[in-house]
């Protein structure tokens, strides 16, 4: 009995240990999502105003199944025709530091949902919301914007870049300790 | 098998040929450094070929007014220039004469062009269209055009937002726009007088070229070889800018404007429908074939000459056949577009060697018999001579280092293929010489019949691929492939070579760090101008080669250069300078050099370029002091 109780209680607490992120297999497909607002710029006469996040973001950003998910779909969807593995090329490097419209997933989503005026074309309606929400959270990814725990690995593909969670972390590069 | 001795004989011929451009490469190298002490033996070694046995037809090149009217300079694309005040002895006196800020900072690849006392400009997008005054000091603006293109228009565009010139005709300054506008000015005043919309942005089409005006019609054609885009050429009218004619680069007979007058020298060519027939069903809607390069023109046969691009997409196990009517090139009426043959550089393209390159129209002595001849460097990295009234191919020799194929079987017409570097998906193939840029991309050669020579501005790189599978989404890229590319042999990844064009070999050749992405010039002066992408304009002697002046310039040099006569009747030399291109896009595009395949694997081979040079814009006209 004692036995059996020790096995109950060891296989619950090997159970419990497993513990893992949540794997949303099925995003719902459901078009489009809020139309948060998300400014391109800093400047704000007046002071800054509070940024409007999107509960989807959080969701999202960071999370290892997504950023995966996100890998695949960008070369599914021609990002890397343009972008090429993150070095750019028709359209701007995303691996650098440089943002154009804004770093965060909501910019990033609304850049991909909406398009923006220099070529970005619009994939509204033509890519499912949340498979929105994954890219962004990948095009993250690329530049260091995500837990190397989390970010892909490398490719199975020719290798063509430092493997996402190897890109130096950005919150903490060139800063001082 | 009856094809096999033959084909086993070109492919010695191949090797021997490679030896011996090895070795005439390194000879030029050697004369560069032992410039002075080896004078006499220098003079013995690059003794001139024969001349006056190769000359451009002469109603394809009339004699040198002074000016500059279309980039290639004539109908027979020599970019040779008759005016010989500035000479292989006082060139290196020249100095500035006037700079003007184009105030784009992108790739400028574009030719200016001098009419009269006037000389136009056209930038990379923005397509801005500027004359300037030469006759007054400083050259001033005397008008300027803006089209305002669709910024959208730059996230089309495969290799940077280039422009390669505009072309005059009858008072009218005829260009091109990124997003697919054909625009006539009026010369004088800069005023529009027609503008007519060719091509559709939303499904990738983005217009690069220099247009060519022949017999009063205007011949546009379309790029987007990377986005699934078919190819075709217009004809515009001159007078109104409608379309006379269409010719595309893939399907059935009618829309590629192949009728009874269609006699293609080789079996291989010859059938019905093969721009469909050739191809997975339904593919030749978005296969490429695109016509972003150079067209030439025959006044006696009546012919234009014009190449077509690359099969979409890279990968080419998504297209099997020989996918016609791609990276070859066409002879047609210029009235009706009709084609009178064709022959394909590259059947079932593997490695993007777009067919587009310049075609140089000369009249020579072939084996005996006097022969009118159309010499092509191509992009696969052999020296053509084509017979420009069949398209037979007289010799086809590799210029550089080639390992993607074998030579070209006389015979059948047709590229031997090397099944060791073939690409498909899935598979990595490593050091593939050329590279999908090509021994030489759209980059223009100079033809000097004074040297017999063909003068060259050409890359040295090879590549690694991986086929990948894609998805043909309209309005964007269709490439699946993973290339990045790295120096060819020797190191230096650009070079300057003199073609013996009788001799089929070459007389010199100079090394360059970065491949020259700049178009050529010779002069009567014996004198050649090249530009490179650290940002050096080059003074070299059309005989020797030797460095005979350089300046300078605030950017990369991959544009054409040109020569003419200015209002006090002396000769001035003009350079547009300003990084960019596929070459340079690592700069004018701000591109992460960590990724090997950033612009579409060019970044690689030129991670060091943002320390050489910055972006820039800016023309400089040089001449002889006073």
């Amino acid at each position: 009995m004692i036995r059996r109780v020790a096995v109950l209680v060891s296989a619950t607490l090997v159970l419990a240990a497993c513990q893992r992120e949540e794997r949303d297999t099925r995003p719902q497909s459901a078009l489009g999502s809020g139309e948060q607002p998300t400014p391109v710029t800093t400047l704000e006469p007046g002071g800054e105003r509070p940024f409007h996040t999107d509960n989807k973001a959080a969701s999202f950003e960071a999370n290892a199944f997504h950023m995966s998910e996100g890998k695949r779909l960008f070369s599914w969807f021609n990002c890397s025709g343009c972008h090429a593995n993150g070095g750019g090329g028709m359209g701007p490097a995303l691996m650098d530091e440089k943002w154009i419209y804004g770093s965060s997933m909501e910019s990033i989503h609304a850049t991909i949902r909406d398009g923006r005026p220099n070529g970005m074309p619009s994939f509204r309606d033509k890519i499912p919301d949340d498979q929105i929400w994954e890219l962004a959270a990948y095009v993250r990814s690329l530049s260091g914007n995500a837990p190397s725990s989390a970010a892909p690995q490398r490719n199975d593909d020719m290798m063509v870049h430092p493997s996402e969670n190897r890109m130096p972390d950005a919150a903490t590069l060139g800063k001082s300790p | 098998m009856k094809a096999l001795p033959q084909l086993a004989l070109t492919r010695v011929d191949a090797q021997r040929h490679t030896r011996k451009w090895t070795a005439g490469n390194s000879f030029g190298v050697i004369l560069l450094v032992t410039l002075l002490a080896c004078l006499p033996l220098l003079g013995a070694a690059s003794e001139p070929p024969q001349t006056g046995a190769i000359v451009p037809p002469a109603a394809a090149s009339p004699p040198d007014d002074g000016q500059w009217t279309m980039p290639a300079k004539n109908y027979a694309s020599t970019r040779f220039s008759e005016l010989s005040e500035i000479n292989d002895g006082n060139v290196k006196n020249l100095q500035v004469a006037f700079t003007f800020s184009t105030g784009v900072n992108k790739g400028q690849e574009a030719a200016p062009l001098v009419v009269g006392n006037t000389m136009y400009i056209v930038t990379p997008f923005p397509n801005i269209v500027y004359a300037l005054d030469l006759s007054r000091p400083g050259a001033p603006m005397k008008w300027k055009y803006e089209p305002n293109p669709e910024p959208a228009a730059q996230g089309v565009a495969c290799c940077d937002v280039v422009n390669r010139g505009a072309a005059f005709a009858d008072g009218r300054v005829f260009f091109n726009t990124l997003d697919g506008h054909t625009i006539a000015l009026d010369a004088n005043t800069g005023k529009p007088i027609w503008n007519t919309h060719i091509g559709n942005i939303n499904i990738g089409e983005t217009i690069t070229m220099a247009p060519l005006v022949v017999k009063g019609k205007v011949l546009v054609g379309n790029s987007g070889g990377e986005m699934g885009v078919r190819g075709w050429v217009k004809a515009l009218d001159a007078g109104d800018g409608h379309v006379v004619w269409t010719a595309y680069g893939t399907g059935p007979d009618k829309d590629v404007l192949i009728g009874p007058t269609f006699k293609p020298h080789y079996d291989m060519d010859k059938g019905k429908d093969l721009g469909v027939t050739t191809w997975p069903p339904e593919a030749w809607k978005i296969g490429g074939g695109n016509m972003w390069g150079w067209i030439s023109y025959d006044p006696d046969l009546n012919l234009i000459f014009h190449g077509t691009g690359n099969p979409g997409p890279w990968n080419p196990d998504l297209r099997p056949g020989d996918n016609k009517w791609t990276s070859g090139i066409f002879a047609r009426d210029p009235d009706t577009g009709a084609a009178k043959w064709f022959y394909q550089w590259s059947p079932h393209d593997l490695h993007d060697y777009d067919g587009i390159n310049e075609q140089i129209l000369l009249d020579m002595t072939w084996q005996g018999k006097p022969r009118k001849v159309l010499v092509r460097p191509e992009r696969n990295g052999y020296l053509y001579i084509l017979d420009r009234t069949t398209g037979e191919v007289l010799s086809a020799k590799p210029f550089g280092p080639v390992n993607s194929s074998k030579g070209v079987d006389l015979k059948t017409g047709r590229l031997i293929e090397n099944p060791d570097k073939k690409t498909g998906t899935g598979k990595v193939v490593r050091d593939i010489c050329p590279t999908a840029s090509g021994l030489k991309d759209w980059q223009p050669s100079a033809f000097s019949p004074k040297t017999g020579l063909l003068y060259i501005p050409h890359n040295n790189l090879c590549m690694d691929e991986e086929g990948v599978e894609v998805n043909y989404i309209a309005g964007t890229p269709y490439v699946g492939m993973n290339v990045r590319m790295i120096p060819g042999p020797g190191g230096n990844r650009g070079a300057f070579t003199a073609w013996d064009v009788a001799a089929e070999k070459p007389a010199w050749s100079l090394k360059e760090n970065f491949p020259v992405w700049s178009g050529a010039v010779v002069t009567a002066g014996d004198v050649v101008f090249y530009g490179t992408m650290e940002g050096w304009f080059k003074a070299v002697s059309a005989r020797t080669g030797d460095l005979l002046w350089q300046f300078k310039t605030s950017s990369g040099i991959i544009g054409q250069p040109i020569t003419y006569r200015g209002p006090d009747g002396h000769q001035y030399v003009a350079i547009l300078s300003g990084v960019g291109g596929w070459a340079g896009a690592i700069v004018s595009g701000d591109l992460d050099p960590r990724d090997a395949t950033a612009a579409l694997g060019f970044v690689n081979a030129m991670k060091d370029l943002k320390n050489a040079t910055t972006a820039g814009g800016t023309l400089y006209v040089f001449r002889l002091p006073r």
